[in-house]
């Protein structure tokens, strides 16, 4: 088995559950319709009883290993580490999983959940598609109906993850209220769930919305982590000193962080999409320049105006276009000890074409953001340090994006 | 809950003395800042006999509303409605009579931190408030603040609420209980949930507060079905969706006097 109880966070050294009303300090809880209560209830009881379980364990162990492609490899990537001050750069390869991003860990924990819940529907949102995919894929795999929803803004620019959805078998609803993006996808797919919550599971995509959602996405990518950690140990003989992440709403970045967070002396950073600028108003910098409020039934970091209502991000990255954040990142931003930092679109893109020319590896822009933020740290920290980054997901399905910027 | 009414506000004081007079409550709701001269929606509900009047903040992430209250909520924030201007319109009317009740979304509340919220809303003589994305657990921090400024702060319950939780919502709600007729968002629906009934029934059996009956009840034989298991109703949808097709406050009366008589059918009936 590759994945073992204490893999699953809540056993683990680092007394960093939430309490059992969902809160990281002040953040998190189930800011949510009465009418939901008891299904998150039903929801926090049945993956309590299933982390425990060793039948459950053996089922994502199963699925993990021989569906998903894991462990996945880590790569070291010396000639792109050159423009990183010469530091030692090492990639953890969520890219080579199957359906190529992160998602489908969290994706196959929800579905044998779903299984355990009875339930025979599940619905999701998505972004840049990924999710959407992945979700789309497991409900394929266990026979479950499958509603995805999408912004109409999303569902042009990631135009092949909306046919690779439907080929599998989901309906894609496109979303055309609001910023017809992330966010409007979540109030649809909140709009189904509270109608149809008898036979419906909400498979949510990252580390937000509301208990137990954070700390259960979390612990279904902490296997990220969990791999990176035995992994860089046995290549340099020590951990590294940085862990490098992309954060939308988190659930990349909590998934390789978390098995760092009691390593007091590993720096852990967290990359959010800059867009066209903090000082442009274009940007989903919701960490850095966010203020405290509700979102998606949560209480964490928000991007919101003088009168509380939530702004449009904006990134070209769809998948990290989103204005508010887990809220497990904004309590570690807040105790200090992981730190956020904004990179822009020119930044993001520039990392996504080096990292292609120098290693072969065509990155998704998401994990360019956290690729962008590796060569700006390897600068600082100078060519002893090693930093392990997260390469959440791959680039294909950003081609049409990279045509248009490049000139392709 | 030995003698709930000493400690009632004026919300809940309001409510027990028209039911216990046997009137079937009616709280018609309207989007705050939805059109020029808005408040005159609030002067025709009233003549027109309601109860209470739900007066909603809009927020730009509605996730528990329908298609008509997202389609209002966009409108009013498009046309520069905030939580500020719709307090500082209601702050200039006349006495209505009946006692204006807020609705919004949690985000809007903790903004300038729910004590402040509070004060507003008085200064504004708003005395009632409805917030659907707080469940019970979640209400701590608004429920004292509240009861010290003087605003009754709503709960809801819904049709799969078990029944200590139930027992719960009933005896921390303020003002009344509002019993969510099913499991959906707020817009109108063909006919009356058979779970309104049987949810309207259980709160009853714990709680002498008023209850209310709300999403989906949209004409005046629901109005008047509800009436039969509640103490009464809250109508949303189907006066926004009049509101959005451009009719005016006169409409507006005409259609709220339906509901009114309706429900007061229903009284002389089951009286």
């Amino acid at each position: 088995m590759i994945i073992k109880p204490e893999d699953l966070a809540g056993s683990g050294p680092g007394g960093d559950d939430p309490d059992p009303r969902g809160k990281f300090g002040v953040f998190g809880g189930r800011f949510v319709p009465e009418a939901l209560i008891p299904a998150l209830d039903e929801l926090a009881m049945a993956y309590d009883k299933a982390k425990h379980d060793e039948e459950f364990l053996r089922e994502f162990d199963h699925l993990l290993r021989t569906y998903a492609g894991r462990p996945t490899i880590i790569t070291e990537v010396p000639r792109f580490g050159e423009h990183a001050g010469g530091a030692r750069i090492i990639l953890k390869r969520e890219d080579l999983t199957h359906t190529g991003a992160h998602k489908i860990n969290n994706v196959l924990g929800q579905a044998l959940l779903t299984r355990r819940l009875g339930k025979t529907r599940v619905i999701a949102e998505t972004g840049a598609g990924q999710h959407g995919v992945a979700t789309a894929t497991a409900a394929a795999l266990m026979g479950l109906e499958c509603v995805i929803y999408m912004g109409a803004v999303d569902c042009e620019r990631q135009a092949l993850n909306v046919a690779r959805m439907k080929l599998l078998g989901a309906t894609v609803i496109p979303v055309h209220n609001g910023s017809r993006t992330l966010k409007d996808a979540i109030n649809e797919a909140f709009r189904d769930w509270v109608t149809n919550v008898d036979h419906t599971h909400y498979v949510f995509g990252t580390v937000a919305g509301p208990h137990p959602f954070p700390m259960m996405v979390r612990d279904f990518a902490r296997i990220i982590g969990v791999e990176a950690r035995r992994q860089v140990i046995d290549l340099i003989g020590r951990l590294p000193d940085a862990v490098c992440a992309a954060v939308g709403g988190g659930s990349n970045a909590i998934g390789i962080m978390h098995a760092f967070i009691g390593d007091g002396d590993v720096q852990l950073h967290g990359y959010e999409a800059g867009g066209r600028g903090l000082e442009s108003g274009e940007h989903a910098l919701t960490l850095t320049a966010g203020s405290i409020g509700v979102l998606h039934a949560a209480r964490t970091y928000v991007l919101q105006d003088e009168e509380g209502q939530t702004i449009e991000s904006h990134s070209i990255s769809a998948g990290l276009d989103y204005p508010g954040v887990g809220p497990e990142h904004s309590w570690l931003k807040d105790i200090g000890r992981a730190t956020y930092h904004g990179i822009t679109d020119a930044e993001a893109m520039d990392a996504f074409a080096l990292l292609a020319k120098t290693e072969g590896i065509i990155p998704a822009i998401e994990s360019a953001h956290a690729l962008a933020g590796a060569l700006k740290l390897g600068r600082e920290l100078g060519s002893d340090a090693t930093i392990l980054v997260n390469l959440s997901g791959r680039g294909d399905k950003d081609m049409g994006t990279a045509m248009t910027y490049f000139g392709l | 809950m030995t003698n709930p009414t000493l400690a009632a506000g004026e919300v809940e004081r309001h409510l027990r003395a028209r039911r216990d007079g046997g009137r079937g409550l009616l709280m018609p709701y309207v989007t705050g800042g939805i059109a020029p001269g808005w408040t005159d929606y609030l002067s025709a509900f009233a003549d027109a006999g309601a109860d209470a009047i739900e007066v909603g903040l809009p927020f730009s992430d509605p996730t528990l509303d329908g298609v008509t209250i997202q389609r209002a909520s966009a409108a009013a924030l498009a046309r520069g409605a905030s939580t500020r201007r719709i307090l500082a319109d209601l702050a200039g009317l006349p006495d209505l009579g009946v006692p204006l009740v807020a609705s919004t979304y949690y985000n809007l509340v903790l903004h300038d931190g729910p004590e402040a919220f509070c004060a507003a809303l008085r200064r504004a003589g708003v005395a009632g408030l409805i917030v659907p994305d707080l469940p019970v657990h979640e209400a701590g921090e608004l429920m004292d603040v509240a009861a010290a400024a003087g605003v009754e702060p709503a709960l809801l319950a819904s049709p799969t609420t078990p029944p200590t939780r139930l027992a719960e919502i009933a005896a921390r709600s303020r003002g009344f209980v509002y019993a969510v007729s099913l499991m959906g968002t707020t817009g109108e629906r063909d006919g009356l949930a058979a779970s309104a009934a049987e949810l309207a029934g259980r709160i009853r059996r714990v709680s002498d507060r008023p209850v209310l009956l709300g999403f989906g009840i949209s004409t005046p034989d629901q109005a008047r079905r509800a009436r039969r298991h509640a103490d009464g109703v809250v109508v949303g949808a189907a006066v926004m969706r009049r509101v959005l097709d451009g009719a005016g406050p006169d409409d507006l009366r005409a259609f709220i006097a339906t509901l009114r008589q309706a429900l007061d059918q229903e009284c002389d009936r089951s009286g």
